[in-house]
């Protein structure tokens, strides 16, 4: 017996429908017989049947479209045309060979070394920041030549190749050279001890292949990316490297500029020398605590300097908010369970809507409002040290998406597998000291933000209701906020604002 | 809203500019009595008649010119060659002629001329019918390139190609004619200038166009799968090229990917890479990375098709080769 | 004579029935595995026009060269290619005569001086002309045979090469073999001049149209030609013919009635040419089952040897782009 199938009618047919059958049960059918029109989409087409026998069965009824190779009718007594010959093989047998998978990954990114440095690239222009071109650290690599040091004649201050080469000129590097003598404008750094020439692009210690934006953000928060392990590809230190290194540094609470952010402060006087790589795990650590702590250090000074702090307080009842989170949760596995920590994050975030002036970013004298709010979420971590990475546009999620990007950020942040945008680009940080039994936070503001929001424990204390001294749950809300961009009333408002959000918290 | 394919999605449109308007007629090899190589034009001969729905022997050359003549006097043509590599025959027509009137003349001719024709790989049409060669015609002044991937684009781009007073190349890849999908009644008009965001993620946005978006977008469901959130960028108009939404999105994501079934070498995505390169240098926390065709004429055999075709399991490779 | 099982039976004709045969039954299986997807892209069937391609690969001699379209399966095994090898490459295997790499619209064959399918239309013409021009300037005396449709000669490419070759005096026998369509197009709706010999002869290349349903006919005139060539200059044959199935395996046919097909299927150059067989006495049943057996067989074995064919290792693909692999090859 013989199956007639959905033959394959042009180079782009996978599935046809019989339109039309020609033939039913009990014909009799000869190799070439036309016995059904196909409808393949692009037009109807009668096909053919390539065996002799006796229709026996339509198994697929007209108006049904069916993969090319579906049965379509089985035929019985089949046989070969009068022209003899060996048999046919059944057509279903003779299916295309499954292609393998391909086997080769694209080739892994290669030196790739553009000639020259992009004429719009952001920051390129500001000398502070000093952001080099790979080939320029390639070459200063190579050279053993410390890039803090030179001073560039490219566009925009950039450090140049053959500013390198010059640089490299006054002071070969032999081993026992001495430190490359300074550039007038920076102050004394050594030379990077020199790299050993490797012959190939591949060989040799690692060179510290850096990402621009890692390099970007290094530059933002005085980190030297030289002196860090990448884990980006080929080695390269990306943006999550830094993030790492400002958390496992034991560093309080770190944000690196924002990336339209302005020049961030100098790297060049904080960021300690690198030892030549490799180097052992402990020395960079050692290294990387104190250049991280000097860095905060320089962060959180400029804060103090350029910031004027105000602060204010407030302690809000939580009454309401605990009711309802006890109602929610009761029916929830304990998985899912809301913490009021969210809560409180919830009406940090919405309350904005009411005082925008909180909320963005403040750089050359001009105040940003941002159309988002991404709220930076200090948390802190087991091996020492906090991290604020933002929770992204924390004004539009519902308290649960918000509880799941929060245990996320946490997960995330104690692994170690932070994403660059989420530590970059705060809008406005939120400090929750709570846990540690802090009554109330006075918080310092990261540059460029223009507000810090910090909790306090979640407590039960005496307050007077209805005339009468009671105990309620209740928090003390600060707020830290810029007086260039706010005041104290504006703050008040803001303030006044979560606390209204916090008494209807069905509607957060 | 009705279920249709991207091959009436176009006859629809097409259909409804030649109602629409009288100076549109369409003209190419076998748009009439053969329905269209493609059944792109199947019973508008029946329709329009001869005169407005003209098949032409095969002298890609003539009748491509010949579309820019009439556009020069008055007519809004729609010249449908069958498939790009036979476009190579009308190249001095469409390059020297069409893309250069205006600015030769001084301003005082322009060519209100849409080239549609096929495009693409896939079907084992091997080493003359499957090349993807829209990337050599964006790199002309004074062309307009189009590459619909979806049903909305295949029905939406026509007319606005047609009130375009310049020349505009419409590419549709040969593997999508069969897709099947949904269509307005009374659809928005499409806007040629934006590529479109396809699909929203954080971590890596995959750029790309045409036969390649189903392609980028089965690689951001799987990359979804590991934790990756991959945006998929639409270009739509491969020129001119809508950087800013492509900018706007590394600048995000900070890695991109850029998926092109052409040849790697001087290419659509050389283009696309360098820009990204130039204008987003410093948001880069990876290399670029490009997943295209294998360098070779293509071959006929499937498993060597398939291999020197970008995949989606490429472009997750490439994603994860990014550290995203 | 090429071709793969020299004369049966001592009478010439009965090899030219043979190869129409196995031409025939080769295509016919190649649609039976088209249709179960083992074949797959663009299959052009020249059922119906075995005569033409049967009569002029007899009047060449084995040096002479080949130039072809991407309808070409005939071209190829009455030139001498081996159904194995055909069938094999039309399964994608690397025992294909293109390695798998071009399918049906890319025969190749060096030993057979077959110079390829080409499947942009008119693409081989100027190719042709080159071949011829080598012999030529080389002083050997080999002729080029082109065969392409009645469309290409809409082409610039047909008469830029008509004209090239007349004027430069080259051995290149065009053959049009004009099925009257082009793909939907019947003739009449794509020329101005229908009479196709007519144009040829305005660039001065001698012509003459045959019954290119007659392979008796048509070998006939090819080897007149092919004298005439290999004495010098261009010639120009106009094959009067007919494709009994669709332009690539199926089409809808809307383009031309049926009563049309049923027609010219009263032509038919195989049963044609047997009827004049068994008249003279030349052929009798016995030995036309015996021929059709053989033929069967044949076409049984190449298609086991192309199912029992490698793939070419995907690790390989970029080779063969140029002599040296570039570094830019590879795959994505
Ligand atoms: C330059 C070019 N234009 C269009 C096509 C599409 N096409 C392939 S075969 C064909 C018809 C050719 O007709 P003809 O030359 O008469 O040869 P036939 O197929 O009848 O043997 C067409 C239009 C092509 N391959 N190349
Ligand atoms: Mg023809």
């Amino acid at each position: 017996m013989g199956a007639f199938t959905m033959p394959s009618l042009g180079a782009d047919m996978d599935a046809g429908t019989v339109t039309r059958w020609l033939v039913a049960p009990g014909d009799a059918v000869h190799r070439g017989d036309v016995v059904a029109v196909v409808d393949t989409e692009k037009s109807e087409i009668e096909v053919e049947v390539f065996e002799d026998g006796v229709v026996e069965e339509l198994v697929v009824p007209e108006g049904v479209e069916v993969p090319v190779g579906t049965v379509l009718a089985t035929i019985a007594a089949g046989r070969r045309d009068e022209s003899g010959g060996g048999g046919t093989p059944a057509p279903e047998t003779a299916a295309v060979p499954a292609p393998p998978p391909p086997t080769s990954a694209p080739p892994p990114p290669g030196p790739g070394v553009p000639g020259v440095t992009a004429g719009a690239a952001i920051g390129a222009g500001e000398g502070a920041d000093r952001v080099h071109s790979p080939v320029v650290r390639r070459l200063a690599a190579d050279l053993g030549v410390d890039l803090g040091s030179v001073a560039g004649t490219g566009p925009g201050g950039t450090v140049t190749r053959s500013d390198v080469e010059a640089a490299a000129r006054l002071a070969p590097p032999a081993t026992s050279a001495p430190p490359a003598p300074p550039a007038p404008a920076s102050p004394p750094v050594p030379a990077r001890a020199p790299v050993p020439v490797a012959p190939a692009p591949h060989a040799g210690p690692a060179r510290a292949r850096s990402s621009p934006y890692a390099r970007r953000l290094a530059a933002g928060a005085g980190v030297h990316v030289g002196a860090l392990v990448g884990s980006g590809p080929g080695g390269a230190v990306v943006a999550e490297d830094v993030i790492a290194a400002l958390a496992s540094g034991g560093a309080a609470p770190q944000a690196p500029a924002s990336p339209a952010g302005p020049a961030a402060p100098p790297a060049g006087p904080a960021a300690p020398v690198a030892p030549a790589a490799p180097s052992t795990e402990s020395t960079s650590r050692e290294d990387r605590a104190a250049r991280l702590r000097r860095a905060i250090g320089n962060l959180m000074s400029r804060s103090k300097r350029e910031i004027p702090h105000y602060y204010l307080a407030t302690t809000v009842d939580l009454s309401s908010a605990r009711t309802w989170l006890d109602e929610v949760n009761a029916s929830r596995p304990v998985t899912d369970r809301l913490v009021m920590g969210t809560l409180l994050l919830a009406a940090a975030a919405r309350a904005v809507a009411a005082v925008p002036e909180v909320n963005g970013s403040y750089q050359d004298g001009v105040f940003t409002p941002s159309p988002s709010v991404h709220l930076g979420v200090a948390i802190s971590l087991r091996t020492g040290g906090v991290l604020a990475p933002a929770i992204h546009d924390a004004d539009t999620k519902s308290v649960d998406e918000l509880m799941a990007a929060l245990s996320d950020l946490v997960k995330r942040a104690r692994g170690g597998v932070l994403r660059g945008t989420e530590l970059a680009d705060a809008t406005l940080t939120v400090t929750n000291l709570g846990d540690l039994g802090v009554d109330e936070v006075q918080g310092v503001i990261f540059p460029p933000q223009v507000a810090l929001v910090g909790y306090g424990r979640v407590s039960e204390r005496p307050m007077v209701a209805g005339g009468q001294v009671v105990a309620r749950t209740a928090v003390t809300v600060t707020l830290a906020a810029d007086h260039r961009v706010s005041d104290g009333h504006r703050g008040g408002r803001y303030l006044a604002e979560i606390d209204r959000l916090l008494q209807r918290p069905e509607d957060l | 809203m009705t279920t249709t394919t991207y091959r009436e999605a176009m006859r629809r449109a097409l259909r409804e500019a030649l109602a629409g308007d009288e100076r549109v007629f369409l003209m190419g090899e076998d748009v009439g009595a053969y329905g269209g190589c493609y059944a792109v034009s199947l019973g508008l001969l029946e329709e329009f008649g001869p005169d407005r729905v003209r098949d032409t022997p095969l002298s890609e050359s003539a009748f491509v010119g010949a579309g820019i003549g009439a556009a020069l006097a008055g007519m809004r043509p729609v010249v449908e060659i069958m498939t790009v590599n036979f476009s190579l025959l009308a190249l001095d027509q469409i390059v020297n002629n069409a893309a250069a009137l205006r600015y030769m003349s001084g301003g005082q001719f322009h060519v209100p001329l849409v080239i549609r024709m096929t495009t693409g790989a896939g079907r084992q049409l091997a080493s003359q019918h499957s090349h993807s060669l829209e990337g050599w015609y964006a790199h002309v002044p004074g062309l307009r390139i189009l590459a619909p991937a979806t049903i909305g684009d295949a029905y939406g781009m026509l007319a606005p190609a047609l009130d375009d007073p310049d020349p505009v190349l419409i590419f549709e890849h040969g593997a999508l004619y069969g897709m099947k999908g949904d269509l307005p009644d009374d659809p928005d008009p499409v806007d040629l200038t934006s590529a479109a965001v396809r699909r929203t993620g954080d971590d890596l946005t995959i750029v790309t166009y045409g036969g390649t978006l189903g392609t980028a977008l089965d690689a951001a469901e799987r990359l979804a799968g590991e934790g990756i959130g991959a945006e998929v960028i639409d270009l739509r108009s491969l020129r001119p090229l809508d950087m800013p939404a492509v900018l706007a999105s590394v600048g995000r994501t900070h890695r991109a990917v850029v998926v092109d079934e052409g040849w790697r070498s001087g290419s659509l995505s050389a283009e696309v890479s360098a820009r990204i390169t130039e204008d987003a240098f410093y948001d880069l926390d990876a290399p670029v990375a490009r997943v295209c065709s294998a360098e070779v004429p293509m071959p006929y055999a499937k498993h060597l098709e398939d291999a020197v075709l970008p995949g989606a399991d490429d472009v997750v490779t490439a994603a994860r080769s990014l550290g995203a | 004579m090429t071709g793969g099982d020299g004369p049966a039976g001592g009478d010439h004709r009965l090899h030219l029935l043979r190869q129409m045969l196995r031409i025939r039954r080769f295509e016919e299986r190649t649609v039976e595995l088209y249709s179960a997807t083992a074949i797959r892209g663009f299959l052009h069937l020249d059922i119906g026009e075995e005569a033409c391609a049967v009569g002029v690969t007899g009047a060449l001699a084995p040096d002479d060269a080949v130039v072809a379209t991407y309808r070409e399966h005939g071209h190829a095994l009455a030139r001498g290619m081996t159904m194995r090898a055909v069938m094999a490459e039309l399964e994608g295997k690397v025992e294909g005569v293109s390695r798998g790499r071009g399918g049906s619209m890319h025969l190749f064959d060096a030993a057979t001086r077959f110079y390829g399918g080409y499947a942009i239309v008119g693409g081989g013409l100027p190719v042709a002309v080159g071949l011829a021009l080598a012999d030529k300037l080389q002083g050997l005396p080999r002729v080029t045979a082109c065969f392409f449709g009645d469309g290409a000669v809409a082409e610039g490419e047909f008469h830029e090469s008509m004209n090239l070759a007349a004027l430069w005096d080259l051995p290149v026998l065009f053959v049009c073999e004009n099925n009257l369509y082009a793909m939907g197009t019947a003739l009449a709706r794509a020329q101005s001049e229908p009479d196709l010999a007519v144009k040829a002869a305005a660039y001065r290349v001698p012509s003459w149209a045959v019954d290119g349903m007659d392979v008796l006919a048509v070998e006939e005139a090819a080897t007149r030609a092919v004298e005439a060539v290999r004495r010098g200059g261009p010639h120009f044959l106009e094959l009067r013919t007919y494709r009994f199935r669709a332009h690539s395996m199926y089409d809808p046919d809307r383009y031309r009635e049926k009563s049309e097909i049923e027609a010219w299927k009263e032509r038919d150059p195989i049963p044609a040419l047997e009827a004049v067989l068994v008249a003279d006495g030349a052929l009798d049943d016995d030995t036309l089952a015996r021929i059709e057996a053989e033929v069967a067989a044949e076409v049984d074995d190449a298609v086991a040897f192309a199912e029992a064919g490698t793939l070419e290792p995907v690790s390989d693909v970029g080779s063969h782009v140029t002599a040296t692999p570039q570094a830019d090859g590879g795959l994505p």
